[in-house]
């Protein structure tokens, strides 16, 4: 009889309107994005705390609920260590019923939680690493890889500088996996267009003297530079290529380059660098609405703009809420499958998620203004081109992820 | 072979760099008994003034070189005063723990304060361009980091060994007892040598704040080696942090050119072998 009577009150639960019944659907009552980033180190200003108040600014745009169930952030720091960034995604996800973990900027600490958190059936959304191998053959049914990735930024740069006449490169690449695949990336377009490696040198991360290897690049007599490096080693890069007198004789090209780096380093230094970006708060209206918003943050301590890494991140993650509250609840099949099949279409960027989980959108090769031409603050670059997400990023087939290739 | 003399020479700019940093940090520990792991962190407090000088107070990079190594001589000894100073009795670790805390709270506030990216700092006018020599192009600034490095190391060197304060100084490690007896303020002068060693690192620092990002990180990437040099070196000896600062500069900036990846390596890997063979370091006396 007791039986009977719970299977009845199981029906009619079930016959609900949608709404109550979609409320019951969000696991533990609660969607919760855990932002796992760099918070002092190398990648701290591109990423870090403006990873998380872009998070934080995304979740209180939507209304700080979704399907009637709070949404709550919290952050930590994956000190660049894949190890730290593992058995953090896996406290989340055991004891803290984390949904989502988001940013992961740095390779080896996105591709160090993506397996736990296909394991545990949860979400990764990915700004700010670069490998390839995300959505190649490490992809996986849970991830989002957004915002950029090798690919994207080997073909922008390389591509369109050996089409403006760059036709002999020289690579000073950081001795990781990142660096390396970038490198070889670039090396692979530059030479598809024409254009000619003449060598490389490789140096240790972190290293803060790049005199011997600016002095190899300028022996090596290529037109262009092409920095394969991020972060600090970028800026030092650039700042003593300023000093040896690299520049203006050759060109640099900037493989990975922040706003926030560009901003540090002065117009004065920078100046005339081509590089590709995901996203530049100057472009248009909506770029600049949203960018002055997060700049006049309260949180956002520094008053600096968006790195495309955070501007990335809050789109991620309206995506996410938004294919949330259009499955009705936040199982992570079901929200996969409608953010896969819902374009975006935001202030970032326009584009659609590839079956791999890759974000195709639109890229831009832009060139810094030198101070003359920086007419207010935070005025750096100016757009030559805007790469259409087709030749932007690999196709799926490029790509080689065994879960597309199925299908 | 072209390619081969421009790596030596940078190579003697960046030893320059790191005898005047281990040079410092001989003084410290040969002097005043301390190993001052907050070295690195001064070096970058070093930088940080004469940038914060030079954006928000107008003060230039000239007067800069007097003040910012001043400014940071005037903290350590602070340090010295209120805190080394209780530590002097216990094992050489407790003040190795001190300072390395302190070295982290210093970052961690400069971190909190300015990012990681740090801040640009541009070369003095004066000191701009460079000239071709042939084989490569020298930035005049590199060669000026070269010439003072060379007159600081060995001016410090000489006033410690060769005159009648050196003799002192090192009487006072040898023997603080018998010195005070003989009416020397040993006290005030550890706290003066440590507020010198430390305004070193500070000098250090307004040296790399041209060539290198002003950053909160720009110490602890640098200060590793260091100490592998002092090592090497042989702990407290000051022609030896010298001598090997360049010589290890060199020997760093060869590798970068024939292997470039073991080039963060290879200064340990030649501490490890000193180690082996004479534990002392090349400099040191055995004890």
């Amino acid at each position: 009889m007791r039986t009977l009577a719970s299977l009845l009150m199981a029906v009619a639960l079930l016959t609900l309107p949608a709404p109550g019944r979609a409320a019951d659907k969000v696991s533990d009552g609660v969607v919760k994005i855990g932002v796992l980033t760099d918070m002092t180190g190398f990648y701290s200003d591109l990423a870090g705390p403006g990873s998380v108040l872009a998070v934080k600014m995304a979740v209180a745009d939507f209304g700080g609920k979704v399907l009637g169930k709070p949404i709550d952030v919290v952050s930590a720091d994956h000190q660049n260590k894949a190890d730290i960034a593992s058995n953090t995604a896996r406290k989340w996800f055991d004891e803290n019923q984390v949904d989502a973990v988001v940013d992961l900027v740095n390779s080896g600490t996105a591709l160090a939680v993506m397996p736990v958190a296909a394991e545990k059936k949860r979400i990764t959304l990915l700004s700010g690493p670069a490998t390839t191998a995300i959505t190649g053959e490490k992809c996986n049914a849970y991830n989002v890889h957004y915002t950029y990735n090798n690919w994207a930024l080997a073909n922008g740069t390389g591509r369109e500088v050996v089409k403006n006449g760059g036709k002999t490169w020289f690579f000073i690449t950081a001795d990781y996996v990142f660096g390396k695949s970038l490198e070889a990336d670039t090396a692979k377009v530059v030479e598809a267009s024409g254009g000619k490696v003449l060598g490389a040198v490789r140096h240790p991360q972190s290293s803060s003297d790049f005199s011997s290897y600016l002095l190899q690049a300028q022996a090596s007599g290529a037109q262009v530079v092409g920095m394969a490096n991020a972060g600090a080693d970028t800026i030092n890069t650039i700042k003593q290529a300023a000093e040896f007198g690299l520049t203006p004789k050759q060109t640099l090209a900037g493989l990975l380059v922040f706003i926030s780096d560009v901003h540090s380093l002065g117009l004065n230094i920078a100046k005339g660098m081509y590089l590709t970006t995901a996203f530049y708060w100057d472009r248009d209206e909506a770029s600049r609405a949203w960018s002055k918003k997060f700049q006049s943050h309260p949180d956002n301590k520094k008053k600096a703009m968006p790195t495309m890494v955070q501007a990335g991140l809050y789109s991620a993650v309206t995506h996410y809420l938004q294919a949330i509250k259009a499955a009705g609840t936040d199982d992570a099949d079901a929200v996969m499958a409608k953010m896969k099949a819902t374009p975006v279409n935001d202030f970032f960027a326009k584009g659609t998620i590839g079956p791999d989980g890759l974000f195709r959108h639109d890229m831009y090769l832009v060139q810094v203004k030198s101070p003359d031409q920086s007419k207010y603050p935070w005025d750096y670059y100016q757009i030559i081109k805007t790469i259409p997400a087709a030749e932007a990023f690999p196709s799926v087939e490029a790509q080689a992820c065994p879960l597309a290739m199925k299908k | 072979m072209q390619a081969l003399y421009g790596q030596l020479l940078v190579g003697l700019i960046n030893g320059s760099f790191y005898a005047l940093l281990s040079l410092g940090l001989a003084v410290i520990f040969g002097l005043v008994n301390v190993v001052n792991f907050a070295h690195g962190a001064l070096y970058m407090t070093g930088a940080f003034v004469a940038w914060f000088g030079l954006s928000q107070l107008g003060i230039g990079y000239w007067p800069a070189l007097l003040l910012s190594p001043l400014a940071v001589g005037v903290l350590g000894m602070v340090v010295e005063r209120t805190m080394l100073r209780r530590l002097y009795q216990l094992d050489n670790l407790y003040g190795l723990l001190l300072t390395f805390g302190l070295t982290l709270i210093v970052e961690g506030l400069f971190h909190h304060a300015y990012g990681n990216s740090g801040n640009s700092y541009p070369v003095p006018e004066a000191l701009q361009g460079g000239a071709n020599l042939g084989f490569m192009f020298l930035p005049r600034y590199r060669a000026w980091v070269v010439l003072v490095s060379l007159v600081v190391c060995f001016g410090s060197w000489f006033v410690i060994e060769r005159t009648r304060l050196g003799a002192y100084l090192r009487a006072g490690t040898e023997n603080p007892r018998l010195l005070q007896a003989f009416g020397v303020n040993v006290p005030l002068m550890m706290t003066l040598t440590f507020g010198f060693g430390v305004a070193l690192a500070g000098f250090a620092g307004v040296m790399a704040a041209p060539i290198y990002q002003v950053s909160p990180s720009m110490g602890s990437a640098l200060i590793i080696v260091v100490f592998a040099v002092v090592v090497v070196g042989g702990m407290g000896s000051i022609l030896g942090s010298i001598v090997t600062g360049l010589g290890l500069g060199l020997v760093e900036g060869l590798t970068k050119y024939f292997y470039p990846p073991a080039a963060s390596t290879v200064v340990f890997a030649i501490m490890a072998v000193v180690l082996l063979l004479r534990p002392a370091g090349l400099f040191g006396r055995e004890a």
